[in-house]
């Protein structure tokens, strides 16, 4: 009959063995042979029945006590085991982190997108939706119904790109400018009316400075009340916006325009920064965009009584406002899809402009 | 337009600086485009006294001169024949810009043949100031050691150029220049009124008018015994300052009066003419003028005239050959004019004229253009002594026709065509008989007036109150009754409403707008107060439409996946389009920036793939271009769709850790992820092997909804398109037509999700392995295993695709994994074979396959 003597011997012996094993194969054999169903400890615990009540008082806890404290030095001898296992096959998984990664291509949006978002974010604020038009365009809607006059000198200060005569004779063009947008709308909307129509525009010029096909963006307010005030107003607002600038000083100056009456060109002072400019400082005045009082004849030709309804209108360079902003200096890059130029001046696709977290 | 401030003066009395002038001018609407002053390029330059000029030992056309100047006495060397002691000159320090020889002297002396020579004495030519360069100039008068040789050489009045914006000829004259700018308060009109000078005897040249709609009122007079010649030094300075060049008085005097009246003339050598001055249309006719043969008859007599007139040799031997007399042969060769309705113009050119034009004509020859060009025999010469002088009005639009018809650009053809003032007949010709008299001497005759005048332009009803209407300035009646006078408008009545008489020189003003204009103008657009638009009441919708968004969120999507966005032409060369179906009916352009631009896309892939090339040449690897723009189908509004392309090459670059060649299946998915960005339903496009003959026709294909509506295609391009468009490699692209992708049901009442049905059981996955014949599309079979029991199986993908051994001849084998979902309990295995057992049924009964044993 064991005693607590043989107890402690044992426990001494196993805990030894645990600590000795070398592998969990040996760990798993300890185990069984201490605590397996003929193990030495539940040997030992089966013989308690055979005690009388005062041994076994003394040896149950005893027994129990070794068999947990033997258990548990195999489950943590495992642990460590296991741990120096892992940390065995993690050294031998060893890799060069310097190695590049695969190439993850990005592409870039173009500059001119960029600045027609901008446009849509600053003019959406101030009630604006963006209209189009289409860049085939009959005579009506590019000219006469903007009051240029069949055989009016005007009309030839556009450079205008003709289709080829149809059977009737009639020539569709390409539209010199967005303007064609205005007749469209107000011809199709009630007022008020708030549109700015970016868009493609063609004009049969090709130089430094010029390109057969460029980007304009128009505006046009309708209204009852609708003054050139409100017309100086909207767009000192637009440009301080858009410039990201608190002082934009602006001089309004008469010009002519066939659709506009009174009509201005606006210009902005300026200085130069680098290929971009700063506007809200410096001591030149820059010719900015085109602007007026929307004609009585335009009114009238779609259709609204002048007398009732006024409004304004104004249109100006979307790739000059993109050239002015962010500084690429050349036009002609603006349509030579250099991926190199484009990754340059292009902008994240995962960038969307808006007044929560900014134009760009 | 062109005028210096000199001449400005002349109508304007002001003291206002040149700088004030220009402000001015621009905020009245005359933008200034350019000042140039010509005592800024010379303001180096002083008046220097040369206290010696003895020649030089070395050199006998030297001489060294001494030479007092600003900056104390100088040694110059000098070329000069007329260098001589106690003469003024001009003098230019060292290191000085000589404009008119474009060099800059050395900032060093330089020694001349041994001598050292500071500084430079200039000849006229040097300084621009003239054309004498044979010796310095030798300036008469008291004029200062020091002094500005600009002021030394009278040249400091400054040249303005400004743009005449094509509402306002009058600014084509200095006179209405001036009047704008004393409207706006820079001085006082002091436009002289010219002196009516009495006839003496009758106009013996009789005017007929034959078209008044092209010229309805035209003033003759007839001037005898002038003394034609050079014109004097003020009037040649005037005109040589904004770019004229001197002719002879005469003609040097229309010259004037078009640009100080806006009035233009025309004085014809009366020995030239005939009796009778017709205003008419052209006789020719088009297509006899253009007929081989006829231009060869004018060229023979054109040559015939040229070397008769010339004189000489020549001349002589062509008159011998002929055996005719001089005056014969020009008579024919004229002739040969006449009968064309022809003649030869001031610019050298010969002209015919058509019936849509109006000529100037007496009973035999046409003598010019009305109102475009004169011709240039019955032009006036140095030796003219009778002259008639025309002043006439042509119809605007009559001479733009002529004008471009022509192709001749003058300054009467750029007055007229705007509109000269119909009221100056009187003025212009009086103006320009006092000048003639004055300059050239000679008898006046009566006028002789032949027409009418076109009427004044209608009086305008003009509510104050629409100043304020349209602008927002809230001016006084008396302000706007003085700016409209000032302005040459007549007003009548000071209450709410004034009656306004718009002036003959003022036909831009029709309607109570441009009044508006003017008042504004004057007053200045800078008194008008900024305010900002109020906001629209109430909540407003998102202002960008479904086509906007379309493509905002298809070009993001593709810049993800690695394409930078293009903005190409949207026009292409019409080889290049039919390479791609061709280019639409009607979008042919009738006059291309270049010939490889001369229709209008059908396609954007054309520049995508050019440019694609063109990155390649410069060594980018691996470029990916996208465009989201326009593309052409026919010339109507409706043609124009909205298209998303993209293109890369097949590359597979190279990589450590191993790469894949791109292949259709990239572009397959670059088009989905664009269509999906773009809200189209992915799930329910079909692919087909459907695109059309410019994409490879075993690698491309169709992304469609339904049968009919393709949203994109996709693939390798085909070999031989890309080897006409000179790109080298293999390419894949996708072109996709945003405007197919249907739009959302009407809008949800709310935005508010249908709740998430997220199956509680475990799903099922079973494969399956069929042999089917290779011409069966995968996704045919796919659908058949989907729709063999739709409730249960959610999902069937391929996962492997095996031809070859093991597999007979034609057929493929397919692997697929299906997955099953239990809805309400776990699935029996008799329950999970029997919903195999549909699957194979459904897909052998579709596309004829076996399942693999």
């Amino acid at each position: 009959m064991a005693g607590p003597g043989d107890i402690d011997a044992l426990k001494t012996e196993l805990l030894s063995a645990v600590e000795a094993a070398a592998d969990e194969a040996a760990l798993e054999a300890l185990r069984v042979e201490a605590l397996g169903k003929k193990g030495q400890i539940s040997l030992m615990m089966r013989s308690l029945g055979q005690m009388s009540p005062e041994e076994r008082q003394t040896m149950g806890p005893a027994l129990n006590g070794l068999k947990d404290t033997i258990g548990e030095a195999i489950a943590a001898k495992k642990a460590a085991l296991e741990d120096a296992a892992l940390d065995a096959r993690l050294a031998t998984e060893r890799a060069d982190v310097t190695l590049p990664i695969r190439p993850e291509p990005r592409g870039k949006l173009h500059p001119v997108t960029q600045v027609m978002e901008e446009l849509a974010v600053i003019f959406s604020d101030m009630g604006f939706t963006v209209a189009e038009g289409p860049d085939v365009e009959d005579d009506f809607h590019n000219f006469t119904a903007l009051n240029f006059p069949e055989g009016h000198p005007a009309r030839d200060t556009h450079d205008t790109f003709f289709m080829k005569p149809r059977e009737d004779g009639s020539q569709m063009v390409l539209r010199t400018h967005t303007s064609p947008v205005q007749i469209r709308t107000m011809m199709t909307q009630k007022p008020p009316i708030r549109i700015i129509a970016p868009g493609r525009v063609y004009r049969c010029d090709w130089d430094q400075t010029h390109t057969p096909m460029f980007h304009q963006v128009e505006g046009l307010v309708i209204d009852k009340g609708a003054h050139m005030g409100h017309l100086k107003g909207i767009l000192m607002d637009f440009l301080a916006a858009f410039f990201e600038t608190d002082t934009v000083e602006a001089q309004f100056r008469p010009h002519h325009f066939p659709f506009t009456e009174p009509s201005a060109e606006m210009d902005v002072k300026y200085s130069r920064a680098g290929d971009a400019v700063k506007i809200g400082e410096g001591d030149s005045w820059m010719e900015i965009l085109g602007c007026g009082m929307v004609h009585p004849n335009v009114i009238r030709s779609c259709g609204l009584d002048p007398d009732e309804y006024q409004g304004f209108a104004w249109g100006m360079g979307v790739d000059r406002l993109a050239m002015l902003k962010y500084g690429a200096p050349d036009l002609r890059d603006y349509f030579a899809n250099d991926t190199r130029w484009l990754a340059h001046y292009g902008f994240s696709p995962l960038l969307q402009a808006n007044l929560a977290t900014g134009l760009s | 337009m062109k005028f210096t401030l000199s001449w400005l003066k002349a109508h304007l009395e002001t003291e206002a600086s040149i700088d004030d002038i220009v402000e001015a001018m621009t905020m009245a609407g005359l933008e200034v485009e350019h000042v140039d002053n010509p005592a800024e390029a010379l303001s180096a330059f002083t008046v220097a006294h040369v206290i010696s000029a003895e020649k030089h030992p070395d050199a006998d056309k030297l001489k060294v001169c001494t030479v007092e100047t600003f900056e104390g006495t100088k040694q110059i060397v000098c070329g000069a024949p007329n260098a001589h002691a106690g003469m003024k000159a001009v003098y230019a320090p060292l290191g000085t810009y000589i404009p008119g020889a474009d060099f800059a002297l050395d900032r060093k002396p330089r020694k001349i043949r041994g001598i050292e020579s500071h500084g430079m004495l200039c000849s006229a030519k040097e300084l621009n100031a003239g054309e004498d360069h044979d010796g310095i100039i030798d300036l008469k008068g008291d004029w200062a050691i020091g002094a500005p040789a600009a002021e030394a050489l009278g040249a400091n009045d400054p040249v303005i150029d400004f743009e005449v914006t094509p509402n306002r000829p009058d600014w084509l004259g200095v006179d209405g220049i001036a009047r704008d700018l004393a409207a706006a308060g820079l001085g006082k009109v002091i436009t002289p009124a010219p002196k009516q000078i009495r006839g003496a005897f009758p106009c013996p040249i009789e005017i007929r008018l034959e078209w008044p709609e092209a010229c309805p009122v035209f003033a003759g007079r007839y001037i005898r015994g002038v003394k034609n010649g050079p014109s004097p030094d003020w009037l040649k300075r005037r005109l040589e300052a904004i770019g004229l060049r001197p002719i002879n008085i005469l003609a040097d005097i229309t010259n004037f009066v078009s640009y100080d009246r806006c009035r233009p003339l025309h004085v014809y050598d009366a020995g030239k003419i005939g009796q009778t001055i017709v205003a008419r249309r052209g006789k020719g006719d088009d297509q006899v003028w253009n007929d081989h043969s006829t231009r060869e008859r004018v060229a023979t007599a054109n040559q015939t005239i040229d070397i008769l007139e010339a004189g000489g040799d020549p001349a002589r031997v062509l008159i011998e050959k002929s055996g005719r007399s001089k005056s014969e042969l020009l008579e024919e060769a004229w002739a040969v004019f006449d009968g064309l309705d022809a003649f030869r113009a001031l610019d050298g050119k010969t002209y015919w004229a058509n019936p849509e034009q109006c000529v100037i004509a007496d009973d035999r020859h046409i003598l010019g253009f009305g109102g475009v060009m004169g011709g240039e025999e019955s032009g006036v010469t140095d030796g003219t002594v009778n002259v008639f002088l025309e002043c006439a009005w042509f119809d605007p639009e009559i001479t733009r026709a002529t004008g471009r018809a022509t192709g001749i650009e003058s300054d009467a053809r750029y007055r007229f065509e705007r509109g000269v003032d119909t009221g100056s007949i009187e003025t212009g010709i009086d103006l320009a008989t006092q000048l003639i008299v004055e300059l050239c001497g000679g008898e006046v005759s009566e006028i002789r007036m032949a027409g009418e005048a076109p009427s004044a332009p209608e009086p305008i009803e003009f509510p104050v109150s629409e100043v304020k209407r349209l602008t927002g300035l809230d001016l006084p009646g008396g302000i706007v009754t003085k700016i409209l006078m000032d302005l040459g408008f007549g007003v009548a009545g000071s209450g709410d409403t004034l009656h306004v008489e718009v002036p003959t020189f003022r036909r831009d003003c029709s309607m109570k707008a441009d009044l508006v204009e003017e008042i504004a103008r004057i007053h200045g657009y800078n008194r008008i107060e900024a305010v900002s638009l109020p906001k629209l009441p109430g909540r407003r919708e998102p202002t960008a439409t479904e086509g906007q968004n379309r493509a905002r969120h298809a070009r993001r999507a593709l810049a993800v996946r690695g394409y930078h966005e293009a903005v190409t032409w949207s026009f292409c060369h019409r080889d290049q389009a039919a390479l791609f179906g061709g280019h639409g009916k009607g979008l042919e352009l009738a006059n291309p920036i270049s010939s490889d631009l001369d229709v209008m896309r059908p396609t954007a892939l054309i520049h995508l793939l050019t440019a694609l090339q063109e990155n390649a040449d410069k060594g980018i690897e691996d470029p990916r271009l996208f465009e989201a723009g326009p593309v052409y189908l026919t010339d109507k509004p409706d043609g124009q769709r909205m298209a998303v392309s993209g293109v890369r090459y097949c590359a597979a670059g190279r990589h450590w850790a191993g790469t894949r060649e791109a292949d259709l299946f990239d572009a397959k998915a670059d088009a989905i992820a664009a269509l999906e960005a773009a809200g189209a339903p992915v799930e329910s496009l079909q692919a087909a092997a459907e695109a059309r003959n410019w994409w490879h026709p075993g690698r491309s294909g169709v992304l469609r909804l339904g049968p009919k509506n393709v949203l994109a295609e996709f693939g390798e391009l085909h070999p031989r398109v890309l080897k006409a468009l000179g790109v080298e490699g293999r390419v894949i692209g996708f072109e996709i037509l945003l405007d197919g992708i249907p739009s959302p049901k009407k809008k949800a009442e709310t935005k508010a999700r249908p709740a998430l049905d997220r199956a509680g059981l475990t799903p099922v996955k079973r494969d399956f392995a069929f042999l089917v014949d290779s011409a069966v599309a995968a996704d045919t079979l796919v659908r058949a295993a989907k729709g063999a029991d739709k409730a249960m199986i959610t999902d069937v993908s391929v996962f492997d695709v095996y031809a070859g051994k093991g597999v007979p001849e034609g057929q493929v084998s397919l692997a697929i994994e299906a997955v099953i979902q239990p809805r309400e309990k776990t699935l029996t295995d008799k329950e999970i074979d029997s919903v195999a057992a549909k699957i194979v049924a459904s897909v052998e009964k579709a596309t004829g396959a076996i399942l693999r044993g």
